[in-house]
């Protein structure tokens, strides 16, 4: 038997209190630099005009610790529990909960989550609760990933129930009818995750977790890689162009994640991001 | 081409002088509201009481910024989605909104009405907030405190950048825009 790690909650809130402020201010270093190239690779007058807005924003925010959007997200969290650790100290899900109080508050960042959503959309006033996702892996380490995930990107995502004998035709198409009919809503230049397979619920878990890929990171599957690469270019050739404005940069990155499904089924979702990618890693 | 530069209140010449596609520099008041306000606002309307604000050439902010930091006028504070105010727009205009600004597509219904009553809608940045809040010079809360981000705020702006991608003769720049550059697979 492995010896067990003892490992206080309290490490946990002030690590997602601090991912919290930081993932709003320091856009990652990927996405920068994205949208550095961008300003080079845009055929769109306009379009250019708009990347360089976006690196001087993320410039501002940086530097004066201001959010770079207002709408500072749902804290939505990838948490791996080695399962040597033993998590002491209180629940461990509230420690979360408290590190997301904690970081809004103190990093004047936006509470933008309404509970009884079909009624009284009565605003929670601490952006809790947060959504979590955990695993249990080997190992005695608790690893955080954190994405600050805004509303306007989200609503534009899809889920399709395709039929097996559709293909990989049948998403392709699917993915170019989710940007389309999104056109400037999302803020484009915007990030595609992309789930497929498993259920209905898992397929959007898959898309969600997609999104926590760097820009520039290519799969270890060269398979999944020429998808990637495939929609992508299919994607920027709809004109939509940054903001929805025209042009050429429609999308900066897609990136799959897939398992297997039924063999009677075909899921697949797609979670779009915009170009505000924030998205924190920490290991404990 | 050097952006436009224009005070609100707007009034129908100006707004007539201007076509999408232009940019514009804004300044003056524009007044920051968003969902939950505009429920309110059509309510008001509906009732026939008198609203917060002036709407008689009034420009509005689909906004509801991050908080204020320490000395700050107003957080992060760029657009939000304008679809969702979509419902509420028409009767807006129909009572004296001339300008909106915001991201994103309107319905038919929103721009026939911006035709009608000789209106306009901008796009500002999207996901801007830290760069266009440089540009919010006043902020002072009118209505709804208890809205939080989603309260009624009278903001002053000065050269606020946009762009018109509705204008009263019937363009849209995000169809013009996209059909410029879409290409064959």
């Amino acid at each position: 038997m492995s010896p067990v790690r003892e490992l206080d909650v309290a490490e946990i809130t002030a690590a997602v209190r601090e991912m919290c402020m930081t993932a709003n201010y320091d856009l990652p270093d990927d996405v920068y630099e994205a949208l550095k190239t961008g300003t080079q690779t845009e055929e769109s007058p306009v379009g250019k005009a708009v990347f360089e807005q976006l690196v001087e924003n993320a410039d501002i925010a940086r530097a004066d610790r201001v959010p770079m959007c207002q709408d500072t997200g749902f804290a939505v969290f990838f948490v791996n529990v080695g399962q040597d650790v033993h998590l002491g100290g209180g629940s461990f899900e509230e420690a979360l909960n408290e590190g997301v109080r904690r970081g809004y508050r103190d990093g004047f960042l936006r509470k933008s989550i309404a509970a009884e959503p079909a009624h009284a959309r009565r605003n929670t006033t601490d952006n809790t609760p947060c959504v979590v996702h955990t695993s249990i892996v080997p190992g005695d380490r608790v690893e955080l990933w954190m994405m600050a995930k805004g509303g306007g990107a989200e609503n534009m995502s899809s889920l399709t129930m395709l039929k097996p004998s559709q293909g990989w035709p049948g998403m392709v198409q699917a993915v170019l009818d989710t940007v389309s009919r999104a056109g400037a809503n999302p803020c484009p230049p915007i990030v595609l995750g992309v789930g497929i397979g498993g259920t209905i619920d898992m397929v959007t878990v898959l898309a969600k977790k997609a999104l926590l890929r760097d820009i520039g990171s290519v799969p270890a599957d060269e398979r999944i890689a020429g998808m990637e690469a495939e929609l992508l270019a299919k994607v920027n050739l709809l004109g939509i162009g940054p903001q929805g404005l025209g042009g050429t940069q429609t999308c900066l990155a897609v990136f799959i994640e897939e398992m297997p499904c039924h063999i009677a089924s075909m899921p697949m979702a797609v979670n779009v991001q915009c170009h505000a990618q924030r998205h924190k890693h920490v290991v404990l | 081409m050097p952006a436009k530069k224009i005070t609100t209140p707007l009034t129908d010449e100006v707004v007539r002088g201007l076509r999408a596609g232009d940019e514009v520099a804004i300044s003056g008041v524009v007044y920051q509201a968003r969902d939950a306000a505009h429920k309110r606002l059509v309510a008001l309307i509906e009732a026939g009481e008198p609203l917060p604000f002036e709407l008689q050439g009034a420009v509005v902010y689909y906004m509801g910024p991050s908080p204020a930091g320490p000395g700050k006028v107003i957080g992060s504070a760029g657009p939000t989605t304008s679809g969702r105010m979509d419902a509420y727009a028409p009767l807006l205009m129909a009572h004296g909104l001339k300008g909106m600004i915001g991201k994103g597509l309107r319905t038919p219904e929103v721009k026939q009405a911006m035709v009608d009553t000789t209106a306009v809608y901008f796009a500002a940045t999207g996901g801007a907030g830290a760069l266009l809040s440089r540009r919010i010079v006043g902020n002072e809360v009118i209505a709804y405190p208890e809205l939080g981000a989603e309260a009624i705020a009278r903001l002053e702006v000065k050269d606020f950048p946009a762009i018109v991608v509705n204008d009263c003769y019937g363009a849209d720049l995000y169809e013009e825009g996209r059909k410029k550059y879409a290409r064959e697979a």
